[in-house]
């Protein structure tokens, strides 16, 4: 219908992720601003559990095929694309996650309904849409605004208050079957990979010593290990210490890695990528030491250090182990 | 498919680079493309090594193809000197910047007239506002694809892909080729080509062109504005020398329970 929201619901494991809700909620305020209705749409085996927590929405479309119990990037594509196109609804919502990005785009070329990636901001004005995309690493916004009738956007995860989008109404399920046959595709989910167990879980450590780029070397990381034992906590990094293989997976803050809660996350030579701050924003103390005073970490830094690691580091640790005596 | 006939194309894109300050015009709509620095995606550097090392391990060719605005030259003799076998460049000035839905269908319509069994590219770009060239253009293509992939290796006709999810999960998936993959990492850091190597593929090498056709003018969305992000807080500076620095978070560790 013309002015209704739709909202792809993103489940792993049989649990719904978080940016679901964050954008049912996100969706109810659009939808009822435009004077349409929010509708959830669940593809998936077995999925009643999880469509009954959609209740914010006016009403579930459920696609309940075992061809569909784990996310496929093309049976899960072919599905949702005949749904929008026979819905036709004013805004479809899916998560720029990474099962969202296999999504999203397709979707837009095939069925010619424009996108806009990397929301971060949503709003709709007596029916005119604008959507504000976090860009350039966190450096840049872009405010865009609708032109057409229908559009396509991919939401950035922790970018809306998830509650909004929690109730304990019971929804009304619409059960759809697929419209195409799905078996024969080219894409087949062979099976789920767990990371390796670790050492260290940075998700339980209470103190972190996060490194990034900025460390320049493996060697160097002996530095902040020395760090982080003075203050009794853990290593970890962002996404291009693991890269290089300095450090394992397990270790890694961010989107494609942990999210950690931990009282003190101290950071050095991160610069603070969108894709890592999602992993660490809810730590309790953020002390952050990078060279580059416009580095976005500094954003969501509660200290904030412009130097060199390399200076501050080796004073901190001894500093630390005398205060400990 | 003969693996040893293996074509793997990637499809490349420069983006600004982000360690330079990065100012908005007097429109407000547009960065200030006067002292704008551009350099290759990341994301595309990790995708030209995926495809060399599954050419060094099956054999085959690299096929590298670009846009033509900046330093595509530069960007298609260093794919060269990396181990690349053709570079192709998509006529049409793109200097004034090109979104990535019409970027998608260049690259379709190139990608069609070089041929290939399997196309490599970043998993995203750093102004991919309307979405991800890979996705996009696999869509165009009609192949299957997978977005996000950490590990590639190749099973007869078809690539066996790892793709990443939250939490250091991963599927793993079979995907029957042709197919477009984004890539978020390749198994190793991409190599480094040595200036030496990229003088020289810029005398002995030559950038082929393919045509990208005619883009429909794009449509849907326009951009309203640009601006830095507020920050929703402001940090604390710390400030001094090395050691009054480390005293003063000392201080703070204390004060804070944390020591």
């Amino acid at each position: 219908m013309p002015n209704d929201v739709f909202v792809v619901a993103e489940h792993l494991k049989n649990k719904l992720s978080d940016v679901t809700f964050e954008m049912l909620g996100k969706g109810r305020e659009i939808a009822d601003a435009c004077g349409g209705k929010l509708v959830a749409v669940v593809l998936g085996s077995g999925t009643k559990d999880l469509a009954a927590q959609l209740g914010v929405a006016d009403s579930v479309i459920s696609v309940d095929d075992p061809a569909l119990e784990h996310f496929s990037p093309e049976a899960y594509r072919i599905v949702l694309s005949s749904v929008v196109k026979d819905r036709q609804p004013k805004l479809t919502l899916i998560a720029n996650t990474s099962m969202g990005m296999d999504l999203a785009a397709p979707l837009s070329a095939e069925l010619n309904i424009p996108l806009v990636a990397y929301c971060k901001g949503l709003s709709a004005d007596s029916g005119n849409v604008s959507v504000t995309s976090q860009l350039y690493a966190g450096k840049v916004d872009v405010e865009s605004s609708i032109t057409s009738a229908q559009a396509i956007i991919s939401v950035l995860a922790g970018s809306f208050a998830g509650d909004a989008g929690r109730s304990e109404r019971t929804p009304s399920i619409e059960e759809v079957r697929p419209s195409t046959s799905l078996n024969d595709l080219r894409v087949k989910f062979r099976r789920l990979v767990e990371p390796e167990p670790s050492d260290v879980d940075i998700t339980k450590e209470e103190k972190l010593v996060s490194i990034g780029r900025g460390i320049q070397s493996q060697d160097n990381i002996a530095l902040a290990e020395e760090l982080a034992a003075a203050l009794g906590g853990a290593i970890s990094a962002s996404r291009p210490i693991i890269d290089n293989g300095w450090l394992p997976k397990s270790r890694q803050v961010g989107k494609s890695g942990m999210s950690v809660k931990p009282k003190l996350y101290l950071t050095l030579g991160i610069s603070g990528a969108p894709e890592h701050v999602e992993g660490m924003k809810d730590a309790a103390t953020i002390i952050a030491v990078n060279t580059d005073p416009r580095a976005p970490i500094f954003d969501i830094a509660d200290y904030a250090v412009v130097g060199d690691l390399f200076d501050i580091v080796p004073a901190l640790t001894e500093r630390i182990k005398g205060a400990k005596g | 498919m003969k693996e040893e006939m293996m074509k793997i194309l990637v499809p490349m894109k420069q983006v600004p680079d982000l360690v330079e300050e990065l100012e908005i015009d007097s429109s407000g709509k547009r960065l200030n493309r006067d002292f704008l620095k551009f350099k290759l995606n990341e994301f595309d550097e990790h995708a030209l090594e995926e495809a060399l090392l599954l050419k060094e391990q099956h054999g085959g060719e690299v096929v590298v193809v670009t846009l033509d605005m900046a330093e595509a030259d530069n960007l298609l003799f260093t794919a060269i000197a990396k181990g690349a076998d053709k570079i192709f460049k998509i006529p049409g000035n793109c200097d004034e910047g090109i979104d990535c839905h019409s970027a998608a269908q260049m690259f379709a319509t190139a990608a069609k007239s070089i041929g290939f069994d399997l196309i490599l590219t970043g998993v995203q770009a750093a102004d991919d506002r309307d979405g991800q060239v890979g996705m996009l253009l696999a869509a165009f293509l009609g192949l299957p694809h997978v977005s996000v992939v950490t590990g590639l290796s190749l099973e007869g006709a078809s690539a066996i892909v790892h793709k990443e999810y939250a939490g250091g999960v991963m599927a793993e998936f079979e995907v029957v080729l042709p197919a477009v993959f984004g890539i978020q990492a390749a198994r190793h850091t991409p190599r480094y080509a040595p200036v030496s190597k990229v003088r020289q593929a810029w005398k002995t090498s030559k950038i082929e062109t393919v045509d990208g056709g005619t883009v429909p003018a794009s449509n849907g969305s326009v951009v309203n504005r640009m601006f830095k992000p507020e920050s929703g807080k402001r940090a604390e500076l710390i400030e001094g020398s090395p050691d009054d620095v480390a005293g003063k978070i000392v201080d703070l560790l204390k004060s804070r329970g944390l020591l």
